[in-house]
């Protein structure tokens, strides 16, 4: 009896010293905290979550001065992600902060822009050009869909197009398992 | 000759019952020219072409309708002459029902070929040449439509060992490659003999499937009075799938090209048959690839291979081969790896090596699913040497990291594996999904982060240009650091500048003005424009109707 | 509309899982020559039950009942157990072995698939832990009378006139517990237990499952791997011993004629939802398997090891999986040059 205890015990002592060498010999020098928030939240800078931008955000996220759930761009798998990093519960999106939408892109209406440069500056990420009473245009490839050059426009000509499903970027379906009656599947 | 070729073999695979018959009984048929040609402008891998043509444009037969867009491209060219009647959103050959741009060309029936000069590529650089390839529209016809001329390129050594050529066509009922082995053998070799020169390979096989007795001799005997030695057909054991071209290169030479890395860098290239063709068209002949060698198979009263100009519809081409009543669908490609068609009323394009006539009859929906049991018949099969369940496994249930680390992108959706599968599992529509899922976030994944750098990029440029102006108000000034401590702390508060004031009273102006506009006639800011500004605003015009156009199903589908 | 691949290989489990029972027909015919007709009583005995618990465990979870039924894993399941608990032990002992092996060991771990231990071989270690003693009876060879052995079954009392331990539990008990000069040989020699391989009778069932897995192997539905190592650990370990003493080692035709070898070969360490599926991994598996059962035949309580050794490797299953993953396409030799 106490040969076998003796033997568990080694064994025991063994296995784990084992496996706290293994954690010290094979840690990764993860990014800092900010770093991993920021890399799942989606880029969009648009500032609904309550923040100047994602970075912002990431870092209150980090400093536990913020929920998860803020983030409407970066959706229910956003909120999932963030969940599964921080080890925190999962939430249902913020109402106040806003709603899902399909990702769209800004839109400018040259027949009616007059050239005023202010959408230019409420931009984050400079997807728009143009130079004063000069038509200005979206560079669609950098646009994130953030709605910040919506207000500032006097003359109300941007609009959000969503951006259509394309042959490019159509995605494969998850397959659906027939689900067969019972009586059917004897046959 | 070809005694003496030492053969490899790939692992796995499987044998279908073939039906490959039936479309060889008769000769190659040149299909009518239909009332409509829909070309659709992206048929190949790559970036999308850009139109060259409007509504009411007149073209000739071989003309240029769409320009490669960037080197990772291809051209495409109309069918036949006639008259463009629209450049418009037509449904596309292709699974999701969507639709794309394409050029509607309504045929004037003189067939009017455009000026045609054999390209002297011995003259050219090779640069010159690939340029000439891409603008010719030539890209693989074995159904990836990767485009040709990137692959026509020796890579660092300036030469190739081997130059493959897929005549092997291991999926059933496709019979294209086939018959056109057995009917134009010898311009087929003339291409090949132009890859080779371009290519600098020392050697080039042809790799054919041991079925098709026919195509081996018709290729043997136009190559026995041929000059050029180096050319040598060699029968592969008939296997499915034998003439994906990683299993080819494998079985002719031995050599294993791995997942993501070009076979060039191994002494190989592979090419089909068609495309060795299509390159001996466009090089000696000046023509660009306007049609290919289509087989129309499977629930049909006589099937046959057809010629078939791009832009045709499967449904003019079904119609010829007396489909049976109990027709439910349309594929494009084969059994194994082909697609099912949203409508039979798509145009042929490139990558349409076959027309699969299917029925509930030929190909019956198959059993219920049940759970995976781990029997390993995937695994035996698979000729990527993968382990198909623990793919499936955790496509299944959305954990992609660990399906790639079980090399999910070494799949080449083959299908062997669901071939084989006990349980009925279509397995490689859970790899599709979760290729396509993966797929989708690297590229929303490369948007955050040029968001991420451009938003930080401005962040940094707002700074300096605060600190520039803080600098120059206290230059301005010239009273001391009081002063340009003052102004920083200005140029800091939230608050308008002067400067900005006037700004905004401008604004104001230019919105008092717009208004007025606006309330008179239609708003008007383009009133005494350059010509090139008009010109400009032309093409921007162009471009936003065509976003709000693919805009609209979307739009529709919010509603 | 499914997608391509539009043709599939006329293969289903249920066809893989008949033939699983065809291949063990054979085996069962020579059993039932020696040993009587009451391993057919439990045969039917394990099949209905099976079928009956594996039903209302398919309607509790809510899955289609008729197609799960039938895919015959539960028989298969039910068979492995009638052939490997006593042909005569009382019938409540079967109906628990199975019940435990389709309730919990496959259904509360999620059904077909997913299972990480093999059912019958936990319905099998359950009960040898629980009744230890009517697990070991077994009827004597050539006492073939059908209704002692029915009322054996069905009856209330044990009929030890008719029954005798196995020759794996009669050599080890004589080796333990006799008195320190009995030898392998002695034992082997003096008693009508023992036959010329593997113990009376036991040797021809063993060869009857033989043939059974040659066909299973014909079939390809299992390949040589798991058979092949689990056979030959069994037979070098127990070679190498006996040659070291063999009057305390029995020999390997022993070992691989009696007993559940050749049944656990083809039949019960070939089951590929609990075992290993990748070829190295099969061979570490069933190497594995034949070590422990070597171990537990030679030095533990049981009257035979197969079941404990199998249940011990499932558990290590995944890992082994894990680190024998065959070379990919391309992968395999630096730069893919050919071999
Ligand atoms: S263009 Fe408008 S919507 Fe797009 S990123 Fe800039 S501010 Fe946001
Ligand atoms: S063939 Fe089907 S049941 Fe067998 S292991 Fe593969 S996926 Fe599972
Ligand atoms: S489809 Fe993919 S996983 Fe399946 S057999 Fe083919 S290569 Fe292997």
């Amino acid at each position: 009896m106490l040969e076998a205890l003796l033997v568990m015990a080694l064994g025991a002592v063994v296995l784990g010293a084992a496996l706290g060498y293994a954690a010290v010999r094979f840690r990764v020098e993860g990014d800092p905290l900010v770093e991993k928030i920021d890399a799942i939240l989606p880029q969009t800078q648009c500032g609904q979550c309550g923040f100047p931008g994602c970075k912002p955000y990431a870092q209150a996220i980090a400093k536990g001065e913020a929920e998860i759930n803020q983030c409407p761009p970066g959706g229910e798998e956003g909120i999932h992600k963030l969940a599964d990093l921080l080890g925190r519960e999962v939430k249902p999106l913020s109402a106040e902060h806003g709603i899902e939408k399909p990702k769209s892109i800004a839109l400018i209406d040259e027949q009616t822009c007059i050239g005023c440069t202010l959408c230019i500056q409420a931009c984050p990420v400079d997807a728009i050009v143009g130079a004063a009473k000069q038509m200005h245009t979206v560079i669609a490839k950098q646009c994130t869909g953030c709605e910040l050059c919506l207000p500032p426009c006097p003359v109300d000509c941007i609009s959000m197009e969503p951006i259509p499903e394309s042959v490019e970027s159509w995605k494969w379906r998850y397959p659906v398992v027939r689900i067969v009656p019972a009586d059917k599947a004897a046959a | 000759m070809n005694a003496l070729q030492r053969l490899f073999r790939f692992n796995g695979g499987v044998k279908p019952d073939y039906h490959k018959e039936p479309s060889t009984h008769l000769p190659i048929a040149v299909a009518p020219t239909p009332t409509l040609l829909v070309i659709p402008l992206h048929q190949s891998i790559g970036g999308p072409p850009r139109p060259l043509v409007k509504a009411g444009d007149g073209v000739l037969k071989g003309q240029r309708i769409g320009d490669a867009d960037g080197n990772v491209s291809s051209a495409v060219h109309a069918s036949t002459s006639g008259t463009v009647v629209a450049v418009e959103m037509r449904l596309m050959p292709h699974t999701s029902g969507l639709s794309a741009m394409c050029v509607v060309i309504e045929p004037d029936g003189r067939d009017e070929w455009v000026e045609r000069n054999p390209f002297d590529f011995r003259a050219a650089t090779p640069t010159a040449t690939r340029d000439y390839l891409r603008d010719a529209g030539v890209v693989g016809l074995g159904g990836a439509v990767f485009p040709s001329h990137l692959k026509l390129n020796a890579g660092k050594q300036g030469k190739l060992d081997t130059l493959v050529l897929n005549g092997a066509e291991c999926e059933p009922f496709i019979t294209c490659d086939d018959v056109l082995m057995r009917e134009r053998a010898d311009r087929l070799l003339k291409g090949a003999a132009i890859m080779r020169e371009m290519l600098a390979a020392s050697r080039v096989l042809i790799g054919i499937e041991d079925n098709k007795p026919e195509a081996i001799a018709a290729l043997e005997a136009a190559s026995a009075g041929n000059i050029d030695t180096t050319i040598q057909v060699v029968a592969v054991p008939t296997r499915y799938p034998a003439g994906g071209a990683k299993q080819l290169i494998r079985v002719l030479t031995g050599i294993e090209v791995p997942h993501g890395e070009r076979s060039t860098d191994y002494g190989v290239q592979c090419f089909n048959v068609g495309t060795a063709f299509a390159i001996y068209e466009a090089i000696a002949l000046g023509q660009p690839l306007i049609s290919r060698i289509v087989t129309v198979a499977g629930n049909v009263g006589q099937a046959r291979n057809y010629e078939v100009l791009f832009g045709t519809s499967m449904r003019d081409l079904v119609a010829l081969c007396a489909p049976l009543p109990d027709t439910d669908r349309v594929i494009m490609g084969g059994p194994m790896m082909g697609f099912r068609m949203p409508s039979d009323d798509v145009p042929v394009v490139k990558a349409t090596n076959c027309v699969l006539v299917g029925s509930q009859k030929l190909f019956p929906q198959p059993p219920p699913e049940m759970p995976c049991i781990r029997c390993g018949e995937c695994a035996k099969a698979c000729p990527a040497d993968l382990q198909p369940f623990e793919m499936y496994w955790f496509s299944r249930a959305r954990i992609f990291g660990k399906a790639q680390e079980y090399h999910l992108f070494d799949c080449i959706e083959c299908g062997c594996c669901a071939y084989v599968c006990p349980s009925r599992i279509p397995l490689v529509d859970y790899y599709r999904f979760a290729k396509s899922e993966i797929w989708a976030r690297e590229v929303e994944k490369d948007a955050a982060d040029l968001a991420r750098d451009r938003y930080e990029f401005r962040l940094l440029r707002e700074e300096r240009e605060k600190q520039e102006k803080a600098a120059k108000l206290a230059a301005k000034t010239a009273a001391g650091r009081e002063k340009a401590a003052a102004a920083l702390a200005e140029a800091e508060k939230p608050a308008r500048t002067p400067d900005e004031e006037a700004k905004h009273a401008l604004i104001a102006a230019a919105l008092e003005r717009a208004k007025a506009q606006k309330e008179q006639v239609h708003p008007e800011n383009t009133g005494n424009l350059t010509a090139e500004q008009r010109a400009e605003i032309v093409a921007i015009e162009a471009r936003r109707a065509e976003i709000r156009e693919q805009a609209k199903p979307h739009l529709r589908q919010d509603d | 509309m499914n997608n391509s691949p539009y043709f599939l290989k006329p293969a289903s489990v249920q066809s893989v899982m008949m033939r699983v029972l065809l291949a063990l027909i054979p085996g069962i015919a020579v059993y039932v020559w020696f040993f009587g007709a009451a391993v057919l009583v439990q045969i039917a005995l394990a099949s209905v039950t099976a079928l009956l618990a594996e039903a209302a465990m398919l309607k509790l979870r809510g899955k289609p009942v008729m197609l799960f039924l039938g895919d015959g894993s539960a028989l298969v399941t039910a068979w492995l157990i009638a052939l490997t608990f006593p042909p005569i032990a009382p019938w409540w002992l079967t109906v628990i072995g199975v019940l435990a092996a389709i309730v919990i060991a496959k259904h509360l771990y999620g059904g077909l698939g997913q299972n990480p231990f093999n059912p019958a071989m936990v319905a099998f270690a359950l009960m040898i832990v629980a009744y230890p003693s009517l697990m070991s009876q077994w009827p004597a060879v050539g006492f073939t009378d059908f209704m002692p052995q029915w009322n054996a079954i069905f009856g209330t009392r044990q009929l030890d006139a008719i029954t005798m331990a196995t020759p794996l539990d009669a050599l080890r008990t004589a080796l333990h517990t006799a008195d320190a000069r009995a030898t392998v040989a002695g034992v082997l020699g003096n008693d009508a237990t023992f036959g010329n391989i593997g113990g009376k009778g036991w040797e021809w069932v063993a060869a009857g499952y033989f043939i059974g897995g040659i066909y299973l192997l014909q079939q390809r539905i299992i390949t040589w791997h798991m058979p092949a190592a689990f056979l030959a650990t069994l037979f070098v370990i127990s070679g190498g011993f006996a040659l070291y003493d063999p009057t305390r080692f029995v020999g390997p035709s022993f070992h691989l004629f009696t007993g559940g070898a050749m049944l656990g070969a083809f039949f019960i360490i070939t089951d590929p939802v609990s075992g290993c599926t990748t070829p190295r991994g099969k061979l570490i598996f069933a190497a594995g398997i034949g070590l422990l059962t070597w171990i537990i035949r030679t030095f533990g309580a049981y009257p035979d090891g197969i079941a404990f050794a199998v249940l011990l490797l499932n558990i290590a299953a995944p890992l082994i999986d894990m680190n024998t993953q065959p070379p990919v396409f391309g992968h395999k030799r630096k730069g893919g040059r050919p071999s």
